[in-house]
């Protein structure tokens, strides 16, 4: 019985997993031919996975009916969250990459399995009440990623980031797991439920240097300054619809991974490890909007406002209650939102010969070439700098309003004021497409998939969006009540 | 009263027309964008009328929570009803100044136009604090977008100023805003008006909205972005921002930090009243320097508000009645300004005072009426400027004599640069071929001007129409202010005197003396 529960709980693991192994074969048999239909049934999985898990949106937070593998793996609402946000972000992936890669004659049958296989880590990571299996779920998800990193074969760049991103990755998972030994050690535990017990007591300096080494893990996958040096290299030079995956998907399973680990592992102890991260969310901010002012390339630029995004989220941590959780997954939701509409956007800047225009120069006078695309990207932009009555707005505004109720007022000032910083540098995107005079370098037509896309996202992201705010707010209060039922 | 949600559709009516624009061409764009103001205008003449005066605070109130952390919560009372037809008095004549400027991207103005018009009502109608943000930080958009596109040679540099500054002034009123609902458990306006938050709060709290509103109003020393933004906007867009959006500072004021933060607007009344003298001094003394008219006006525009800041701070009933008639009067009198200036710079395309002169030979219909709004500028008598500004300062006169006598040397700068460009422009010898050959006033030009002389007139011969809805509000607002009001030098005299009987008599001469003296002297200044 106890082996039936737990694979119902884990069921769209199993989804995964199975389907991932299927469309592998179908990939050996058929080649890359195959890789549009195998695309096509890697959506249907995921959408397959996101019908399963809506039901545990609203499901209960704790008790047999979510713990399963004898409490190493949690399906409650927190998870669902996280789980739809990176399911949405996967399967957007899958649905742009096809046409970026056949131009380049890249297109290959593993691509989609590689986004499947990194959903089905990123689901454990999410997931993962015990140290070991978050490990798993991290590795399995980061293997995925360097591959996809490196996928365009015939490109330097995109060789280079897969590298980068495999060196740094490795060194982080080292620390990452050193500092789970030293919790172990420390502890006697690797499930969060036992940590949580343990660290009860007063604090001994070896858990904290468990914590600290765990924390600073996992602020390299959030890319979180100071260990936010790979971001805009791996931005930059993976394939554009990678990049989307990495903006989206990855960034949510690891700063709701890093939610479960500091809420819940680290819970009993919220002052070994707020103050830092309380310098981890300015310094992003910080960083995330000075290091973006210089920059000529629109996904470096997107790489460098994640971070400043980041930053963000963190405030959210900081407060280190339920409120500041419930904040941070709404910002969360947002966020996705914004990044898809930012990156299909930029998928859709074509020159007349169909390649891929990057720099913002090439951006200049969209509005007079492109009007419906420059406006999408004005949208996100402004989103992005948190200017009402774009949806981005909210995201911010539920965070600084937990930071606020936590009595983290001089947090909350300096973060806001530092945003004003980040606005320059999106509002000079802005300037680009419609001060300046037309460039005429984006003339290539864009598919109807990415029109589409474009299109659900900028409503998501625009004014309309703020209907979303009761239910989304329910949900993610659920979510966030999740974490703070502990056993 | 009427449950119809007639300030709903005020706000819904622009947003339509604006989408309508983007999808038409500059001829359609042009026609949708007059007949969405003049259909806002209609509604806004309705408002009025249907308006109790005496009656309860807040009327037309409506609500809907449809969003998370904020409702949608809409209702006015006297003081944002007179800044609402404010907006939509000058909505259409925005429109017509544009009519043949514009000519690139003309849906695109329009529509940025239409949207300004709703977030500028949205922010004098909500009632609830975060919709008033979102209103209020809304604007920078189409703002920025405006002064980008469509500005002068200069306009990169003056639309990042612009956005970056407000931006900056204005994120930290947000988190003042989270802890006094935090603080408050509420976000509803009037509620919040009637809290009293802790004093050693409301210093916090005090600082983080001025820095909000004096960026807005804006007050010296954070006008620069003013001059910059005026000069490269388009015509239309310096009547708006002048008009109205330079108001919502002081709206600011008059609704949130004095009614909500009394005690800390006494602490900090003299850092207003020495930023106020600092900028009427200095910004009417810039102001005579300038050789561009808009430049001109806009340094006079401070100067104005600062009379305004003054006045609010006054905390007498005269000082906020003063005020809020400065606030109505300078946004037709300088929104006026900038359309006679827009006037000839279609003409020239320039704003160069020296490229003018002798106007009044070949534009005599243009003359009268710049001599007007010139006139009202200066406050004469008659003229909607000299009820407000006078107003203001005998509010002020009652608080500190020293202020107001600063002060009113900005009426004598204020006649002093106002003459000389009038003189500059319009008199003297007609010293250039291309000057001297432009035609008189045409028929839209005609039909923009005649309503804002009207209004100056009516404004400045019969007030009252415009003080009666806000009587209620502001005596209100006297009593809510009466608790913290500090003790001003004429109050020192008041001590000595000692029975009551005498006490009446010297305030009656009070309100008597610097009446006549004021007027006086406006008399004096005007010739």
């Amino acid at each position: 019985m106890e082996l039936l529960r737990s694979l119902a709980i884990t069921g769209t693991e199993e989804v995964l997993s199975v389907s991932g192994l299927i469309l592998l074969l179908a990939a050996a048999w058929g080649g890359d031919k195959a890789s549009r239909a195998i695309s096509i049934a890697a959506v249907a999985a995921l959408t397959v996975c996101a019908v399963l898990t809506v039901p545990a949106l609203s499901g209960a937070a704790m008790g047999p009916g979510v713990s399963a593998w004898n409490g190493q793996f949690s399906g409650d609402a927190f998870a669902a969250f996280g789980k739809l946000l990176i399911y949405v972000g996967a399967a957007v992936t899958l649905i742009v990459a096809p046409a970026f890669f056949e131009r380049e004659n890249a297109m290959r049958a593993e691509f989609p399995l590689l986004v499947l296989l990194a959903s089905m880590g990123m689901g454990m990571m999410v997931s993962a009440t015990d140290m070991l299996a978050l490990y798993i779920g991290l590795e399995l998800n980061s293997l995925a990623a360097y591959v996809m990193a490196a996928f365009l074969r015939s490109d330097e760049r995109s060789a280079e980031a897969g590298l980068k991103y495999f060196v740094l990755g490795s060194l982080a998972s080292g620390i990452l797991l050193y500092g789970i030994s030293l919790t172990y050690g420390f502890t006697g535990s690797t499930s969060f439920a036992g940590i949580h017990g343990a660290l009860a007591g007063p604090l001994s300096m070896g858990a904290t240097f468990g914590i600290v080494f765990v924390l600073a893990g996992l602020a390299f996958k959030v890319s979180a300054a100071p260990f936010h040096m790979w971001t805009p290299d791996v931005y930059e030079g993976a394939p554009t619809p990678v990049t989307t995956f990495f903006a989206t998907a990855p960034k949510v399973a690891a700063l709701a991974l890093l939610m479960r680990v500091s809420l819940f592992a680290f819970g009993a102890q919220p002052g070994a490890w707020q103050q830092i991260v309380i310098f981890v969310a300015l310094l992003s901010i910080v960083i995330g909007a000075l290091g973006a002012i210089g920059q000529d390339n629109i996904k470096r630029l997107l790489a460098y406002s994640s971070i400043n995004n980041v930053g963000f989220m963190l405030i959210g941590l900081a407060c280190a209650n339920q409120a500041g959780a419930a904040a941070m997954l709404v910002y969360l939701a947002i966020y996705v939102a914004m990044s898809v509409a930012g990156f299909v956007a930029v998928l859709m800047l074509r020159d007349a010969d169909g390649a891929p225009v990057e720099s913002i120069a090439a951006m200049a006078g969209l509005s007079k070439t492109r009007p419906m695309l420059a406006l999408a990207l004005a949208a996100v932009m402004f989103s992005l700098a948190g200017i009402p009555p774009l949806f981005g707005f909210w995201g911010k505004f539920v965070v600084f309003q937990a930071a606020v109720q936590a009595n983290l007022l001089s947090l909350a000032a300096i973060g806001i004021a530092a945003s004003v910083i980040g606005a320059f540098y999106y509002i000079k995107v802005v300037k680009v497409m419609y001060f300046d005079e037309a460039a005429d370098v984006v003339t290539g037509q864009s598919d109807m998939a990415q029109r589409v896309l474009l299109f659900v996202s900028v409503v998501a992201i625009s004014p309309l969006g703020y209907l979303l705010t009761k239910s989304l707010g329910v949900l993610a209060g659920h979510a966030a009540a999740a974490l703070f039922h502990i056993a | 009263m009427s449950g119809f949600p007639i300030l709903s559709l005020m706000l819904l009516v622009p947003l339509v027309g604006a989408v309508a624009c983007l999808m038409a061409g500059r001829e359609g764009a042009r026609m949708i964008a007059l007949a969405v103001t003049l259909v806002d205008l209609v509604l806004g003449a309705v408002l009025w009328s249907q308006y109790q005066i005496g009656g309860p605070q807040w009327q037309f109130q409506e609500h809907a929570s449809v969003f998370a952390g904020f409702e949608w919560k809409l209702g006015i009372d006297g003081i944002a009803l007179l800044l609402i037809a404010l907006t939509v008095f000058l909505m259409p004549i925005c429109i017509g100044a544009s009519w043949n400027a514009i000519e690139k991207r003309a849906g695109e103005y329009y529509a940025n136009f239409l949207i300004m018009e709703t977030l500028m009502i949205g922010v004098f109608t909500a009632q609830d604090l975060f919709l008033f943000y979102i209103m209020f930080e809304a604007g920078l958009i189409p703002m920025y977008l405006i002064i980008g596109i469509w500005g002068g040679a200069d306009r990169i540099y003056a639309s990042y100023k612009f956005f970056l500054y407000t931006l900056l002034g204005s994120v930290l009123m947000l988190i003042a805003m989270m802890w006094m609902v935090n603080e408050a458990g509420t976000s509803d306006i009037p509620t919040l008006m009637a809290y009293s938050f802790p004093v050693k709060a409301q210093t916090w709290l005090w600082l983080a909205f001025f820095a909000s509103f004096a960026v807005k109003m804006p007050m010296w020393p954070t006008h620069t972005w003013l001059p910059d933004a005026h000069v490269q906007a388009p015509t239309a867009g310096s009547v708006i921002l002048a008009g109205v959006l330079l108001k919502m500072g002081g709206y600011g004021f008059i609704r949130f930090s004095l009614p909500m933060f009394p005690e800390a607007s006494a602490q900090f009344a003299p850092l207003i009243y020495g930023l106020s003298m600092a900028a009427v001094v200095i910004t009417s003394l810039i102001a005579l320097v300038q050789h561009d008219m808009k430049k001109l006006i806009a340094y006079s525009s401070v100067a104005h508000m600062a009379i305004v800041t003054v006045g609010l701070f006054a905390f007498n009933r005269q000082g906020l009645e003063g005020s809020m008639i400065v606030m109505l009067s300078h946004g037709i009198v300088s929104g006026a300004l900038f359309l006679a200036v827009g006037v000839i710079y279609d003409r020239l395309h320039t704003r160069e005072i020296d490229r003018y002169g002798g106007l009044a030979i070949n534009m005599p219909a243009y003359a009268l009426f710049f001599m007007l709004f010139t006139m009202a500028s200066v406050g004469l008598p008659g003229t909607s400027g000299f009820v407000g500004e006078f107003l203001s300062l005998l509010g002020i006169y009652a608080q500190s004599s020293w202020v107001a006598l600063v002060c009113t040397t900005g009426i004598i700068l204020g006649a002093a640069y106002m003459l000389y460009l009038y003189r500059r422009v319009v008199f003297g010898v007609q010293k250039n071929e291309d000057a001297a050959a432009m035609p008189d006033l045409d028929a839209r030009e005609w039909a923009m001007m005649i309503p804002l002389a009207a209004a100056v007139m009516w404004m400045g011969v019969y007030p009252e129409t415009f003080l009666a809805p806000m009587r209620k509000d502001i005596a209100g607002l006297e009593a809510r202010l009466a608790q913290a009001r500090p003790k001003g030098d004429a109050d020192v005299q008041l001590a000595a005197m000692p029975p009551a009987a005498k006490t009446h008599e010297h305030g009656e001469s009070m309100e008597h003396g610097p009446e006549s003296h004021g007027a006086e002297a406006a008399h004096e200044e005007a010739h």
